[in-house]
Parts: structure tokens; C-alpha cells; sequence
């Protein structure tokens, strides 16, 4: 589904971000990746995404050369990739429910089918009731949630999510990665960067540790 | 088909209620489109208007030629034929001074007055209708046939006409670049609405760009509000022109009264109405796509 071939990442200004990264991560499976805060997990989120672009080396997704994609093709790459920022990326002049609508707009379902969607997607996350709620009134957790069902709403092949419990509690933390067990039950190839200790103690799945850049 | 109309419906929605969220600034954005647009417009209406009028008379260029009083029978048929035979000469007619007489007991009611004379004071006239109708050449015509024996008089009845043309030329010269500036000038209005509203909505479109939405989608509602700004625009200036003519039509019929004739200003055609509005759409859009182009290549995620 997802894989790295010798891929160099060097951002302007000669920071390495990435030296040789190699991996393979098969449909369905569920990884993380980890290291400490500057080991470039982002960084390799953002290449899936082709949001970065590698100085050499391959990027295949979807059996896919992302490297050798037109700018023009990125958006369609995009639509099959769901991704779960850590500062949410939410927007404050819509209400949550808007929020989930705008990649089925950006998609162009109608406006019926749309609608059931995202009060499934709002219903996964818990936030059902909340939906006429500004983001703003949310609290952290509720935004992350919903930042998850924005993700999933268009119903992607990917998803990929960068410190999703890096500021929540250890409570809101444990919801989250329930939502997210339970997308890799139903068959999502998931890829969550963390650093937060509870949280790989509690999730026996496979792990790609980066440091300095560097896969260990 | 209907999927992506009923999108693009959507996305009109969406703009128009963005227009009017701030309604003030909206207002004031298509009332300066609609003052900038309305003065060449203005402009071109009554130079149409003037126009129409001197057509009238510059259509029919005549000359007309009087004879001197002391002229005979035998000198009126010799330059009649002479006339008829030159080449410059369409048609000519002759007027007769009792004819004239007659004519001008009629026209003007002064007949009591005319029956008073003792002699006719009218001199025999030949109305000439010349082939050319430029002015150099009528100029040329008329100097040529004045210098003609017996003729005390020749009189170039559109010259006048022509020389107010000239003048009018100049007129739409004078509008032709009012516009053009003032056309940059709405360009330069849109290019910066825009500008402020990319600038508003960038976290939406870096937002838009992360999850999958094409250059196209994110165009979209920018373009259409430029050339929905330009459409209002439009229809501003002409609202204003409209008015402003139909307020100029109350003064001058009550004018023209005066002069026992009747002068209306023509409003808009409906064919001028529709292209100022085709125009202004496109001076929006343009402006738009303008400041989309240079504006929404900063905004990259990461």
C-alpha cells in the first residue's frame, strides 16, 4: 500500500529530515511511527501526501509513484488519503458539521447523500449532538474527534495522523485510539506518529522508530 | 451534469451570501464599480444622442445657391443646365423667388406682413444636392459653384453639421480612453476585493488544498465573485445613467417646448444595456482571475 525506497529529505537550508528511510506497510495494517519530537516523523507523513517532495528516492502509494505526479493529479491522490493534524486544522467560520461537509463538497457527492454521511461520520466520533456546535465551543478532545471525522467522511483507503493525542489527557488519548482501532477492524491502512508513551504501551502494533532522521 | 450544476449553484449561493455578510462593504464596492462605469457610459449615451441628431442633417448635405435679384429668365436656365451637367452635382433644383415667397408666407404665418411688401425681397435660388458627401470636397463644391456667374451667394446648409462631428469625434475619442482608464481602474477595484478575501480565507484554502480540492474548486468561488461584483457594477451604472436621463428629459422637455419642437434624450438601447453588462461581468472575472492567479500560488500547505 505504502512504500519507501531510499528516500532523502533535505528541507532548503541543508536540514536533513530524512536519510535513507525504507519500509514497506502492507493494505489494512496498522503502524506507528515514532521518535522523539524533530525525528522527522511528520516529515514522512507529509511525503506520503506528497505536501513535501523527497530529493531522491521513491514514494509508491497505491502502487503509485508519488514523486512523479503532476501537480495537477495531487488532489486525487489526496481524496484517498484521510489526514488527522495535530492542530486540527478545523474551521472557525462553519460549524462542526460543515466542517465534515467540505470534502464531500470538494468531492462533489449531492447534497442528500453528503448529508448522511457526515451524521455517520459525526456518529462515529460521538459527536452527533454537537453538530451545529462552532469548533470553537469544543473542547480539545471533541476537536481532535472531529477533526477525525472530517477525515473519514469520504471514506479513504488511508489514513494517516500526526500526534493525534499530543496535547489530550490520558482519558481523551485512549478515545481516540479506540476510533482508531476501529478502523483498522474494518480494514484502513492506518499510520499514526506519536511520541506518547501510554499510548504505545497499550497498542501491541507494529513500529517504525525514526531517529535523527534515520529509520532504526 | 446536474451534479456539477447543481454545484455550481451552490458555490453562487455560498458567494452571494459572503457578498452580503458584509453589507456595507459590499454596497460600497458596487456603487464605486457603478459611478466609475456610469461616466463613460453617460458620456457615450450623449454623444450617441448627439449623433443621431447631427444625422439628421449632415444625411442630406445641400447647397444652396442665391442668385443675385438683377438675374434673367436666360441666366437661370443656363446655370440651371450648367448645374445639372457637372459632375460633383447629384440633383438640382430650382426655387423660384415667388415660390420662395409663397413658402415663407405659409411656414411662418407672417403672411399679413409679406402681403404688406411692395416688391419681393426674395432672390431666385437653385437647391443643389451634391454627390459627395465629406466635408473637404462639399467645402471644395460650394467655393467652385460660388464663383459662378449671377450667383451672389453659396450656402453650405450642413457645414455646421460637420464641424459639431468633428467636435464628436473627438468626444468619443475622449470616452474611448475614459473607459479604458476607468475599466483598469474597476480591474485594479476587483484585483484588490479579491486579494483581501483570499487573504481572509486562507486557512480554508490551505485547508481545501490538504483534503483533495483541485485548483478549479478553489478558483471557483472567487472567480464568481468577482464577475458577480462586476454584474451589480454594471447594473448600478446603469441604474445611475437611467435616472440621471430620465431627470434630463424633465428639464429639456420643458426647454424644447420653448423652441416648439420636441427633443428627447434616447435612453440605452437594449442591445448597449446588455453589452455594459456582459462587460462589466467580464472586468470582474478578469480582475479576479488576476488576483486569483498571483494570489493563491502563496498558499501552500505544510
Amino acid at each position: 500500500m505504502i512504500s519507501f525506497k531510499q528516500v532523502h529529505k533535505r528541507y532548503p537550508g541543508g536540514y536533513e529530515a530524512l536519510k535513507s528511510v525504507s519500509f514497506d506497510i502492507a493494505e489494512g495494517e496498522m503502524v506507528f511511527i515514532t521518535g522523539h519530537s524533530g525525528a522527522g516523523k511528520s516529515t514522512l507523513l507529509k511525503l506520503i501526501a506528497a505536501i513535501e517532495r523527497p530529493n531522491s528516492g521513491t514514494v509508491l502509494v497505491n502502487n503509485q509513484n508519488v514523486n512523479a505526479l503532476k501537480n495537477g493529479a495531487l488532489p486525487y491522490l489526496r481524496r484517498n488519503i484521510g489526514m488527522i493534524f495535530q492542530d486540527h486544522k478545523l474551521l472557525f467560520d462553519r460549524n462542526a458539521s460543515d466542517n465534515v461537509l467540505l470534502p464531500l463538497q470538494i468531492c462533489g457527492y449531492d447534497h442528500r447523500e453528503s448529508g448522511k454521511r457526515v451524521s455517520a461520520a459525526l456518529d462515529k466520533v460521538g459527536l452527533l449532538k454537537r453538530e451545529k456546535a462552532n469548533p470553537i465551543e469544543l473542547s480539545g478532545g471533541e476537536q481532535q474527534r472531529l477533526c477525525i471525522a472530517r477525515a473519514i467522511v469520504s471514506r479513504p483507503s488511508i489514513l494517516l495522523a500526526d500526534e493525534p493525542t499530543g496535547n489530550l489527557d490520558a482519558a481523551y488519548a485512549h478515545e481516540i485510539m479506540d476510533i482508531f482501532n476501529s478502523f483498522h477492524q474494518v480494514g484502513a491502512t492506518l499510520l499514526i506518529s506519536t511520541h506518547d508513551q501510554s499510548v504505545l504501551q497499550d497498542n501491541n502494533v507494529r513500529r517504525l522508530t525514526l531517529k535523527e532522521g534515520a529509520l532504526l | 451534469m446536474t451534479l456539477a450544476f447543481a454545484q455550481h449553484l451552490g458555490v453562487l449561493r455560498a458567494v452571494l451570501r459572503r457578498m452580503f455578510a458584509s453589507k456595507l462593504v459590499g454596497l460600497l464596492n458596487i456603487l464605486v464599480i457603478g459611478i466609475t462605469l456610469s461616466l463613460p457610459v453617460g458620456m457615450y449615451l450623449l454623444l450617441q444622442n448627439a449623433q443621431s441628431l447631427i444625422a439628421k442633417f449632415a444625411d442630406t448635405p445641400q447647397i444652396s445657391l442665391f442668385l443675385s435679384l438683377d438675374a434673367k429668365q436666360e441666366d437661370v436656365d443656363r446655370l440651371h443646365k450648367q448645374l445639372a451637367k457637372h459632375a460633383a452635382v447629384a440633383d438640382v433644383e430650382f426655387v423660384s423667388r415667388a415660390k420662395a415667397l409663397e413658402q415663407l408666407k405659409q411656414s411662418t404665418g407672417l403672411s399679413d406682413l409679406i402681403s404688406g411688401l411692395e416688391q419681393n425681397p426674395l432672390p431666385d435660388a437653385f437647391i443643389v444636392h451634391p454627390k459627395p458627401s465629406d466635408a473637404p470636397s462639399l467645402e471644395m463644391l460650394r467655393n467652385e459653384l460660388a464663383k459662378l456667374p449671377r450667383v451672389k451667394e453659396a450656402q453650405l446648409d450642413s457645414a455646421w453639421a460637420y464641424k459639431l462631428e468633428g467636435l464628436l469625434k473627438f468626444g468619443r475619442l475622449i470616452a474611448l480612453i475614459l473607459a479604458s482608464l476607468l475599466s483598469l481602474a474597476l480591474i485594479a477595484v476587483t484585483f484588490n476585493t479579491i486579494r483581501l478575501q483570499i487573504l481572509t480565507q486562507r486557512e480554508e484554502i490551505e485547508v481545501s488544498r490538504l483534503i483533495g480540492a483541485t485548483d478549479g474548486f478553489i478558483r471557483r468561488p472567487f472567480l464568481y465573485f468577482g464577475a458577480m461584483q462586476g454584474l451589480l457594477g454594471g447594473s448600478m451604472a446603469w441604474l445611475i445613467v437611467t435616472i440621471s436621463l430620465s431627470l434630463l428629459n424633465r428639464q429639456l422637455g420643458a426647454l424644447s417646448q420653448l423652441y416648439a419642437s420636441q427633443f428627447v434624450l434616447d435612453p440605452l438601447s437594449p442591445g448597449d444595456s446588455l453589452s455594459l453588462l456582459l462587460f462589466s461581468v467580464y472586468l470582474g472575472w478578469f480582475g479576479a482571475r488576476l488576483s486569483v492567479a498571483r494570489h493563491l500560488s502563496n498558499i501552500e500547505p505544510g
